[in-house]
C-alpha cells in the first residue's frame, strides 16, 4: 500500500513539474515574441523618425535655393520667411492641423481628437488599434512619430509658397496666411487623400504627396501671387520679361542638393516602416533615377531653348522630377519613374516661360516645380501605377494594362484638391490685403526688404547695389 | 570735352540709363559708391544694437562728351534721376584734357565717338 502511494505521488509530482516547465516554456516564447514586436516598432520607428528629420532639412535647403535666386537686398527677409515658417507649422499642425487631418470624422474633414494631438490612440497597437486617428493606424509607430512625421510635410507645403511670393510680400502678412495653410487648407485637403475623406474612397493614390503637399502649396502660391502682382520692373511695358538675376548661384545649389537629399527621406520614409527593406529601397531608386531623368531633359530642354544650359533650370528639373516621383513613388516600376522624370524636366523648363508669358511672376520657380509638377506626378500615377509592386493595392494604370479608373480618380482628386485650394487660398489672401495690406511700399521694394521689413542687411560689409 | 560725373540713387540706375539711351549716348561707365549730402541716414539694428547709418550706396556715371553733347546728357540723368525728394544725387562736369581711344589711338572729340 505504502509503495503504491508513494509512486502515486511521484507521478503526481512529475506531473506538475512538467507542466511547469511547459509553461515557462510558454513564457520565455512570449517574452521572446514581445521583444521582437517591440525591437520592429523600435527599428520602424527610428526609421520614421530619420526620415522626418530629413524632411525636415530640407527647410535649410528651400531657404538656400530662395535666397539664391532672389537679389541681395531681399536676403534677409528671404532667410527670415524660411526660419520662421517651420515654427509657424509647428504650431499650427500640434494645435488643430492633426486633428483635422487625421481626425476620425466625416468624408471631408476630422472631427475628434482635434487639439493638440490629444485624442485616444493606443499606437503601436495596428490589429488592436483603440482610437480616434484610425485613418493612419497602419503604421505602427508611436503616436508622436506619427505626428512629427506628419508634421514636417506639412512644413514642406508651407515653404513653398515663401518662394512664390518672395522679394514684395508682407512678412506679417506671410506668417498669417501660413498659420492659416498648416492649420486649415493643409489639413482639410490632407483629410480627403490621407486622412480617410473621399478621395481614399474614391480610389485615389498620392503616396508621398505630389497633391497632399505640393500642388496644395502650389495652388497657395498661384493664388498669393496672383493678389500680389509681379515685382517692379520684372515685366517691360512690351510684355517682354526682364531678367531678375539671382544673387548667388551657389547658394541655389546648396538649396538643391539639399532638397535631394531631403526628398530620400520624404519618399522612402512614406512607407512609415522598414518591413524587410525592400519597398523603401525600390523608393529610394525610383525617386533618384525620377530626378536624375529630369535632370537630364531639363538641361537639354534648357539649352535648346534658351541657346546655354541655365543652372537655374537644371535645379528647377531637379526638383521638379522630385515632385513628380512623390506621388508614383512606391507604384510604380523604375523604369517609369525614369519615364516621368524625363517629362518633369521639359515641363519645368516649359511652364517657367509659360508663367512669365502669363506675367504671373515667380521668382524661384515654385509653380512651375510644385504645382504642374504635383499634378503631373498624381495624374502619372493613374498612367504607370503597377499593382502590388511594393505592396500597395493600387491597381494597374492605364499603361500596364489597367483601365481609366485609377486615372479618373487621379483627375478627380487634382480637381477637387487644386479648386478648394485655390479658392480658399485667395479669399485668404485678399482678406488678408484688405486687412493688414500684402504687399510692401514701392520705396520699400527697391531699397530692399532687409531694411524695410527688418531693419539690417544680409551683406553689410559687401558692397554691390546696383540695382538693374 | 567735358567730363560728366553723376551721383545717384541706385534705384533709379534703369531709368537714367533708358534716358541716356533716348538721347542717343550709349557709352559711359558705372560704378557702386557710397556717400552722402542732405540726404539724413537711415537707422540700421542687429541684435539688439542700433546704429545710424549715414553713408548711403549709391551710383555714379561717368560720361566723356563733346561739348554740344554736355547739356542733353545732363537734362537726360536729370530726368531718368529726379525723385523730388532729397537725396537724388548731383552733376558734375570737369573739363577734360584728353581723350585716347585704345584699340586706334584716335584722339580728341573723334575718341569720344
Amino acid at each position: 500500500m505504502k509503495k503504491l502511494g508513494i509512486i502515486v505521488i511521484i507521478i503526481i509530482g512529475l506531473f506538475f513539474i512538467s507542466n511547469t516547465a511547459a509553461c515557462a516554456e510558454e513564457a520565455v516564447t512570449q517574452q521572446l515574441l514581445d521583444a521582437v514586436g517591440s525591437l520592429q516598432v523600435g527599428i520602424d520607428t527610428v526609421w520614421v523618425l530619420f526620415a522626418a528629420f530629413l524632411v525636415f532639412f530640407m527647410n535649410l535647403g528651400f531657404g538656400m535655393l530662395e535666397a539664391g535666386l532672389c537679389r541681395a537686398k531681399n536676403t534677409v527677409n528671404i532667410l527670415a520667411k524660411n526660419f520662421i515658417i517651420f515654427a509657424i507649422s509647428s504650431v499650427a499642425f500640434w494645435v488643430i492641423g492633426w486633428g483635422l487631418m487625421f481626425g476620425d470624422g466625416n468624408p471631408f474633414v476630422g472631427l475628434q481628437g482635434l487639439f493638440f494631438v490629444s485624442g485616444a490612440d493606443n499606437s503601436p497597437s495596428i490589429d488592436a488599434y483603440k482610437g480616434v486617428y484610425s485613418a493612419i493606424s497602419w503604421t505602427g509607430v508611436p503616436l508622436w512619430a506619427k505626428f512629427f512625421f506628419q508634421l514636417v510635410f506639412a512644413g514642406t507645403a508651407a515653404t513653398i509658397v515663401s518662394g512664390a511670393v518672395a522679394e514684395r510680400i508682407k512678412f506679417i502678412s506671410f506668417i498669417i496666411f501660413s498659420f492659416l495653410l498648416v492649420g486649415f487648407l493643409y489639413p482639410v485637403t490632407g483629410h480627403w487623400i490621407w486622412g480617410g475623406g473621399f478621395l481614399t474612397s474614391l480610389g485615389m493614390w498620392d503616396f508621398a504627396g505630389s497633391t497632399v503637399v505640393h500642388s496644395v502649396g502650389g495652388w497657395a502660391a498661384l493664388a498669393g501671387v496672383l493678389v500680389l502682382g509681379a515685382r517692379l520692373g520684372k515685366y517691360r511695358a512690351d510684355g517682354s520679361v526682364n531678367p531678375i538675376f539671382g544673387h548667388s548661384m551657389s547658394l541655389a545649389t546648396i538649396g538643391g542638393l539639399v532638397l535631394w537629399l531631403g526628398w530620400f527621406g520624404f519618399n522612402p520614409g512614406s512607407t512609415m516602416g522598414v518591413g524587410d527593406g525592400s519597398a523603401i529601397a525600390h523608393v529610394a531608386v525610383t525617386t533618384n533615377t525620377a530626378t536624375a531623368m529630369a535632370i537630364l531633359s531639363s538641361t537639354v530642354a534648357s539649352w535648346l531653348i534658351q541657346k546655354k544650359p541655365d543652372l537655374s533650370m537644371i535645379i528647377n528639373g531637379a526638383l521638379a522630377g522630385l515632385v513628380a516621383i512623390t506621388a508614383p513613388c512606391a507604384f510604380v516600376s523604375v523604369g517609369s519613374s525614369a519615364v516621368i522624370g524625363l517629362i518633369a524636366g521639359v515641363l519645368v523648363v516649359f511652364a517657367v516661360m509659360m508663367f512669365d508669358k502669363l506675367k504671373i511672376d515667380d521668382p524661384v520657380g515654385a509653380l512651375s516645380v510644385h504645382l504642374v509638377n504635383g499634378i503631373w506626378g498624381t495624374l502619372s500615377v493613374g498612367l504607370f501605377a503597377v499593382d502590388g509592386i511594393t505592396g500597395a493595392a493600387t491597381g494597374n494604370g492605364l499603361f500596364f494594362g489597367g483601365s481609366f479608373t485609377l486615372l479618373y480618380a487621379q483627375i478627380i482628386g487634382v480637381v477637387a484638391v487644386g479648386a478648394f485650394t485655390f479658392i480658399a487660398a485667395l479669399v485668404i489672401w485678399y482678406a488678408i490685403k484688405q486687412v493688414l495690406g500684402m504687399r510692401v511700399s514701392r520705396e520699400e521694394e527697391l531699397i530692399g526688404l532687409d531694411l524695410g521689413e527688418h531693419g539690417s542687411k544680409a551683406y553689410p560689409d559687401f558692397q554691390g547695389f546696383l540695382t538693374k | 570735352m567735358k567730363l560728366i560725373i553723376a551721383i545717384v540713387k541706385p534705384e533709379k540706375l534703369t531709368d537714367v540709363k533708358l534716358a541716356l539711351t533716348e538721347a542717343e549716348v550709349g557709352k559711359m561707365t558705372v560704378s557702386n559708391v557710397i556717400g552722402c549730402g542732405s540726404q539724413g541716414g537711415y537707422t540700421e539694428s542687429y541684435r539688439g544694437a542700433f546704429t545710424e547709418v549715414n553713408l548711403l550706396d549709391k551710383v555714379r556715371f561717368e560720361l566723356a562728351v563733346n561739348d554740344e553733347f554736355v547739356k542733353p546728357v545732363v537734362d537726360a540723368i536729370i530726368k531718368g534721376a529726379r525723385s523730388g525728394k532729397i537725396g537724388d544725387g548731383k552733376i558734375f562736369v570737369v573739363p577734360l584734357e584728353e581723350c585716347i581711344r585704345v584699340r586706334t589711338g584716335e584722339t580728341g572729340d573723334e575718341a569720344i565717338g
